[in-house]
Order: structure tokens, then sequence, then C-alpha cells
């Protein structure tokens, strides 16, 4: 007798790969590959992913992967969409797989332009909150207070609100996903595979050395950003916005925090604040459409 | 392809061809172990969920720890409802 599983079980990446133990962002792409199937291409810039997918000829995604420079994933990955086309392979779906540094930041530009063209593309931001394959910098994605390599104190900017950027662009779906809601998020990537034009997928990935936390950690504080209500899991088709995890009673985000060695820093006044802020943002989430 | 070649039941299946990673062993990594206490273990199977190495697979009612992949992040004792995971200490070579 076999067991029942709550999320498919072929397996799109193989063991073998070279994460970090505990990578939120590998479970991410386990379950993106879930979702999405076998006939699929990944277009990964420079970013964690781009290590992770493995030295040529060896790959762990079990998909066809594009390398592309730094500022212009969504760019060769609608380039890759046409090409596909003309050469009559519709079904493939072209996956734009970059971090929260080549989406906030670096990649913003061609992110812009291919949402605006509503480019026929899916594009998946691994936020895991700071540039960390080249060693924990502060990015576009960092939250207040965190402590990145070039913010010893703490980050003194708010992280940049990109879900809002790319909602004023319509695309045709835009959701957040977490590894610690594996079948929330498999169900997003198998929605999103079936709709065509531009759609969007912001996954909250934790890392264990640039969060500085326990690598056994990674699944709980997943799930704690989503019960405190500092990553809402949602998404939106066309015009209608649906909140996915209600939580109906919070957490309060010290939960979270303290459990992270990058928030060290942040102090009591830090958390209070933080709390409002969430709190307010929450207030404001069923009017979000 | 030694994983899909010499030992095609006992390893999760994949996808697609090519020149899979797991050619390349992670074992070595690692400092503990997860160890499986079958007479605790329910068959959840949150360990095989949330594994990010993709090393544990479902074998009928039980989960199997692929050892040659573990890197020992104690996701999946973290995890474990039914306390049926404990980690080992492993010994240096």
């Amino acid at each position: 007798m076999k067991v029942r599983l709550s999320i498919p079980e072929p397996e799109g990446l193989s063991a073998g790969h070279l994460a970090c133990q505990g990578c939120g962002a590998t479970l991410a792409m386990r379950y993106a590959l879930k979702g999405l199937g076998p006939d699929t291409v990944l277009v990964i810039p420079a970013c964690c992913w781009t290590i992770l997918a493995g030295p040529a000829p060896l790959l762990s995604t079990g998909v066809n992967v594009v390398h592309s420079p730094f500022p212009c994933a969504a760019a060769v990955a609608a380039g890759v969409r046409h090409g596909l086309l003309a050469r009559g392979k519709a079904s493939t779906c072209v996956v734009a797989w970059a971090g929260d540094g080549g989406t906030f930041d670096i990649g913003l530009q061609a992110l812009s332009g291919a949402a605006e063209r509503g480019e026929d593309i899916l594009y998946v931001c691994y936020d895991n909150e700071a540039y960390m394959n080249t060693g924990i910098q502060r990015s576009g994605g960092t939250p207040a207070g965190a402590w990145t390599m070039t913010t010893p104190e703490g980050s003194a900017l708010p992280k940049k609100d990109l879900d809002a950027i790319v909602e004023a662009h319509h695309p045709a779906y835009l959701a957040t996903a977490t590894p610690a809601y594996a079948e929330d998020m498999v169900r997003k990537f198998k929605k999103a595979r079936g709709l065509t034009g531009f759609r969007f997928i912001r996954v909250l990935a934790p890392c264990p050395p640039g969060w500085k936390y326990e690598p056994e950690e990674t699944v709980r504080l997943s799930r704690l950003a989503v019960q405190t209500g500092l990553f809402p899991l949602y998404e939106r088709e066309g015009g209608a916005f649906r909140l996915n995890v209600p939580v109906a009673k919070r957490r309060p985000v010290t939960e979270f925090l303290s459990r992270q060695g990058r928030f060290r820093r942040l102090g009591a006044d830090g958390e209070t604040a933080l709390q409002a802020r969430v709190d307010a943002a929450w207030a404001a989430l069923p009017g979000r459409t | 392809m030694p994983r899909l070649d010499e030992d095609p039941f006992l390893t999760p299946p994949i996808l697609t061809g090519g020149r899979p990673m797991s050619a390349n062993k992670t074992r070595d990594w690692r400092s503990v172990r997860p160890v499986l206490h079958a007479e605790k273990c329910t068959g959840c199977m949150l360990c095989w969920k949330f594994c990010p190495e993709a090393c544990v697979s479902v074998q009928g009612e039980r989960p199997l720890i692929h050892l040659d992949w573990c890197k020992g992040c104690a996701i999946c004792v973290a995890e474990c409802p039914a306390g049926a995971l404990t980690l080992a200490e492993e010994e240096a070579p």
C-alpha cells in the first residue's frame, strides 16, 4: 500500500546539487518543478541558482537551463519564448528564475519591459532578501533592520514593495508563495503554467547563512513569516484578489525575528515599529485590488 | 547516472534524462545524520515533503532517507510531528 501524498511524487530536482544545508531556494525549485512539469525551460540570471544548477554537463533541475546576464532574465526569457513559438513549441513553459537582486534591483528594467509588453512568460523571484550568492550584501529586498555585510548596523531602508510595482503592470497572474506551504506553492505554479500572458510569482526563500539561523529552522521560519502576517500568501488573477491563508490569529512578529541573527540589532523599538507596519499592511490587504 | 542505472527502485523518480547532479554524492558535507525509528513513524511523509535535497523517497508507507546525498540539515528531524527522527553524530573519517 502507498500513502497519499499532498504534492506530486515525481522529482525534477535531483539530489547532489550544490546548495547549502537547509536552503529555502532549493525547496522552492523542487516545488516549482513539481507544479511546472518537464516541458519547461528555465532562464537563470546571476544568483545562487546559477551555481545550484550544477557545472555543465551536469544539471540538477531536470529541465533545460539558459544562463542569462544579471540584468536581463525577463528579456532573455521573452526571447526564448518567441524562439520556441517560431519553432512551433507553444506548449513549453518559459520561466525566468531570478533572486531578489536580479529582480528588485538589477533586473527591474527588463522585468518591467517584459511585463509591460505582456510577454508570455512566468517570472519567478525567489526572494532571500539580500545578495546571498556573493556573500550577503543588502538588496532592495532586504527588510528594514536586517544585518547584511553592507549594513552592519541593520538596514535603514525599508523593503521595496515589488509586488505593487509588478501589480501596476496589470499581469495576467501575480502570487506569493513560500516553502512551508508546499501544496499552495505547487498549486500556484501549476495554475500559472496553464495561463497565458505575463505571470509573476514571488517566493520567500529562507537562507540559513544569510539570515543567520540553524538550517533545520528553514521550514519553521517560512511558516512563521506567513503566520505573523509579514509575508501574506495571496494571488491576483486578472482583477480578482484572493488571500490564500487568512491567518485568523496572527503571531507577534518577534517570534519570526528572534530566531534570526540578522535582526539582533533591531531592538525593542524596531520590533514595535515593524509590528505596527505589519498590522497596517495586513489591515489594508482585503482591499488590495 | 549511477543513481538511475544501479539503484532504480530505491531512489526518487526523476522526470527527465540527461546528466543529473546526483552523480555528485554530498554525504561528506554533513556532521550529523537523521535516524528513523520506524516504530514511531506514522507515514505522514512530511520528511519527504520538506527535504531540500530531494533525497527522501517514499517506500510504501515509510520514508527512506538516502544517506549518500543527505547533507544533515535536520529539517526532517525538526518537522517530524511524531518524533520518529533523531540526529546521530557522524564520526570523523
